[in-house]
């Protein structure tokens, strides 16, 4: 094979050829993720990692993953061909978010050469399905005050204790990626450590989380005397922080990033399949009135610019241009549009939303619990707020926030209210 | 505005730039709030040099564009535009020359010649429009002999009184129709009117029996639709872009303003509550530029979505680009609303772009009716 890089348009052309011949039509469960129970749950899993593996005997898996780890070694463009050209068909959307990115993009810039060895090529043939283990019960949007530690024994092996939360699908995936705290006598963001870890071994408990819409996909993880061996660790001792902003920063481009296969265009993913604007509109008698029209059309704008807003960021970012943190804008507007989408479709299906029949397609039911899971789209991720500190101070460059634990050793920082 | 511009696409940028701070700064526009036309003939025919007209135009016509997408490198323009809130009717002339390119006609020929050196204006006047409910168009054209007749009014037109021709859009019996008169024509009452921008100027323009041969028509009679469409997308990706242009003016403005001032020992820029304020309009105006130059790419190439993306751009804009002028003079106080500071100036052109051309709601009806016909297909 030549080192020559193949032009974008041969490559969709040969992208094309291979999809129409090989990959069926969209499935529900690739656009909501969303499985009946458990078995159902458990085959669309099993189902995925058969769509990964093809993908990759073709030779299309990890398009900008480097060729040695199993990878295509080719561009963004090409990979945002391939997934342009996915639109419409069935594939392996499990592994997209949070495999691909942020843990296989992590993975790929801070892993040792046999940890990309071990499991870069395990990931893209569909062997290995990874989550990851940021948020605790003690707080979300602050990640850097992480209690779940870590402390070396003798042998040289790290032993964890702590919790987790907030775990996608943690209950059937395979690996995680780990910020956990290794110092309690220097600051914050000084004392942490990131380390690979099986989701499935001794003293690790995983409990799932019920949300109100009743799907319980998110986990809870406690982990009680685990041993990690050193050869798990990622990056230095202690100086976790520097791959926790990458791993973030990964996290926020998400199925924007060059190293995530999903398909652009077409229905949107995540959560419940949605009815159509026009159809709720048409549900509720309501089609021909000029309010509604104006809904639908700021429902679908908002799509689009959304759209636009990510590759804008994302390929700015690609080309090295961009400031890295302008993800957060893209952050802030994601979840602003999708709450106001939801609302919107809540609108036009009036009191029909609130409803529904059990022998029919839950169509309905989709609008009115997206509705009360509006606010996910400004939680899950770092909230809305927390976005909004990083445009204004490292977008714009406006002063920090005070904190009341700048430069005062971990065990010191004050973690609840003084009493008496 | 683009990431990445070629070399040529940025000197056309620069040029446009370079010339408007130098003859019609602000200080200039503020004076010049009563001058008739708000520029004076020779700003628009150096303009015209510069390229302001021809970009839409064939090159066997005259025109041409500097990267193959003349919509693109036109938005170049239009940024510059609302940046500096300069006058002048970059889009009217742009709709029109756009209209005439391509037209053998003689009429039209002459017309098209004129707009590209900038001796002539030329306007628009859109008395049918497809988010008008069936017979609420406020134009008429019908049949009579050899000759159509007009009738009926619109406004607001922009620079109604110093074009020298007038391209206008009225329904017939067959649908649209567009008639390109001479203003001086018999029958054409021009009537200069006040106007919330004071950069520009608008007039409302009445047709009272004004007659004009066929070969005087823009299109096929009855049969002008899709060209009508079509120059609505053409003034969306410039209204979008010059809004852009006055978003980025504003609120770089309003970012200095909230380090330069003080208030209880702090900058206003170190207050949470107006960070988080900030940051969403940061996202408004990302977003707004990303869509902007979505729109202009496609309608430059004209895709398939070029009329998806014209509206979605102009919705959006039309509404949140107002919404950030306004939110930067909550920001600036009472200094905000004085005829002294420059910040009205954008809040000025968002607010009229946003209703030239289709109102964000009348965009929205459109992308409402393009998602109904698309399902109707699927």
């Amino acid at each position: 094979m030549s080192d020559e890089i193949e032009s974008v348009e041969d490559f969709r052309a040969r992208v094309r050829a291979w999809i129409k011949a090989n990959l069926g039509p969209v499935q529900g469960w690739d656009l909501s993720q969303h499985c009946e129970n458990d078995d159902e749950e458990r085959e669309a899993v099993a189902r995925d990692r058969a769509l990964q593996r093809k993908i990759f005997d073709a030779g299309f898996a990890g398009i900008c993953f480097p060729k040695e780890y199993g990878g295509q070694g080719l561009t963004p463009d090409h990979n945002r061909a391939f997934n342009e050209e996915l639109a419409g068909h069935e594939y392996p959307s499990r592994f997209a978010v949070p495999t691909f990115s942020p843990c296989a993009s992590t993975l790929l810039e801070f892993g040792t050469a046999e940890q990309k060895a071990a499991h870069l090529p395990a990931i893209l043939k569909g062997d290995e399905v990874w989550v990851q283990l940021l948020s605790e019960p003690g707080g979300g949007s602050d990640v850097a005050g992480i209690t779940t530690g870590a402390v070396r024994n003798a042998t040289g092996d790290w032993i964890l204790n702590g919790s987790k939360v907030w775990t996608s699908r943690a209950w059937w995936a395979d690996w995680g990626l780990i910020l956990v705290r290794t110092n309690w006598d220097v600051p914050k963001h000084t004392g942490m450590s990131v380390f690979i870890m099986p989701l499935h071994q001794p003293g690790v408990e995983i409990h799932r989380i019920e949300r109100l819409n009743g799907e319980s996909e998110a986990c809870q993880e406690f982990f009680t005397d685990v041993r990690i061996p050193d050869s798990d660790r990622m990056g230095e001792v202690d100086a976790g922080w520097t791959i926790g902003q990458r791993w973030m920063y990964h996290e926020r481009l998400g199925h924007n990033s060059p190293y995530v296969t999903h398909p652009i265009g077409g229905r949107k993913a995540g959560g419940p399949a949605e009815p159509s604007t026009v159809a709720l509109a048409r549900r509720s008698g309501r089609i021909d009135d000029p309010a509604a029209r104006e809904l639908i059309g700021e429902h679908r704008a908002l799509g689009i610019v959304t759209q636009q807003l990510s590759h804008r960021i994302a390929s700015a970012a690609a080309s090295g241009k961009g400031n890295t943190d302008m993800s957060s804008v893209d952050r802030v507007f994601r979840g602003v549009a999708s709450a106001r989408r939801a609302t919107i479709a809540f609108e036009l299906a009036g009191s029909t939303a609130s409803v529904w029949d059990e022998d029919e397609e839950g169509a309905t039911e989709a609008v009115g619990m997206n509705f009360l899971m509006r606010q996910v789209g400004s939680i899950g991720g770092g909230t809305t707020e927390i976005s909004r500190n990083v445009v204004a101070e490292r977008v714009l460059g406006m002063p920090r926030e005070t904190s009341g634990d700048k430069g005062v050793a971990f065990r010191d920082i004050q973690r609840g209210p003084k009493r008496g | 505005m683009l990431h990445e511009l070629s070399s040529d696409q940025d000197m056309l940028r620069d040029t446009t730039a370079r010339f408007l701070s130098d003859r019609v700064p602000l200080a200039k526009l503020r004076k010049d709030r009563d001058h008739t036309a708000g520029f004076d003939p020779a700003y628009w025919t150096s303009g015209a040099e510069l390229g302001w007209t021809m970009l839409l135009v064939s090159e066997e016509d005259g025109g041409g564009s500097v990267s193959g997408n003349g919509a693109v490198d036109l938005s170049l323009i239009a940024y510059e535009f609302g940046k500096h809130a300069a006058p002048g009717p970059l889009v009217d002339c742009n709709v029109v020359a756009s209209a005439l390119s391509g037209q053998t006609g003689e009429l039209q020929r002459a017309v098209l010649q004129g707009l590209l050196t900038g001796a002539d204006i030329a306007t628009s006047c859109l008395g049918a429009a497809p988010w008008m409910q069936s017979g609420s168009e406020s134009i008429t054209i019908r049949r009579d002999g050899d000759d159509v007749v007009i009738d009926g009014l619109v406004y607001p037109v922009e620079s109604a009184a110093q074009a020298s021709y007038l391209l206008v859009t009225g329904m017939s019996d067959t649908g649209m129709t567009q008639v390109l008169v001479p203003a001086a024509a018999s029958g054409v009452t021009i009537k200069p009117l006040k106007a919330i921008d004071v950069t520009r100027r608008f007039g409302k323009v009445s047709f009272a029996g004004v007659r004009a041969p066929a070969s005087a028509l823009v299109g096929a009679f009855g049969g002008a639709d899709a060209e009508v469409a079509r120059q609505i997308q053409v003034a969306a990706v410039i209204l979008s872009a010059e809004s852009v242009g006055a978003m980025d003016a504003a609120f770089d403005m309003t970012v200095d303003w909230a380090f330069n001032r003080y208030t209880f020992g702090r900058a206003l820029a170190s207050y949470q509550a107006l960070k988080h304020r900030f940051a969403d309009m940061k996202s408004w105006l990302e977003a707004s530029h990303a869509i902007s130059d979505a729109a202009a790419e496609a309608v430059g190439k004209g895709a398939d979505n070029a009329a998806e993306l014209a509206s979605a751009a102009r919705s959006y804009i039309g509404v949140q680009g107002v919404e950030l002028a306004q939110d930067c003079v909550q920001m600036h106080g009472g200094i905000g609303v004085t005829y002294e500071h420059d910040l009205h100036f954008f809040l000025r052109r968002v607010t009229l772009d946003a209703l030239l051309y289709g109102t964000p709601a009348e965009h929205k009806r459109l992308i409402a009716q393009m998602q109904i016909n698309q399902e109707m297909a699927a």
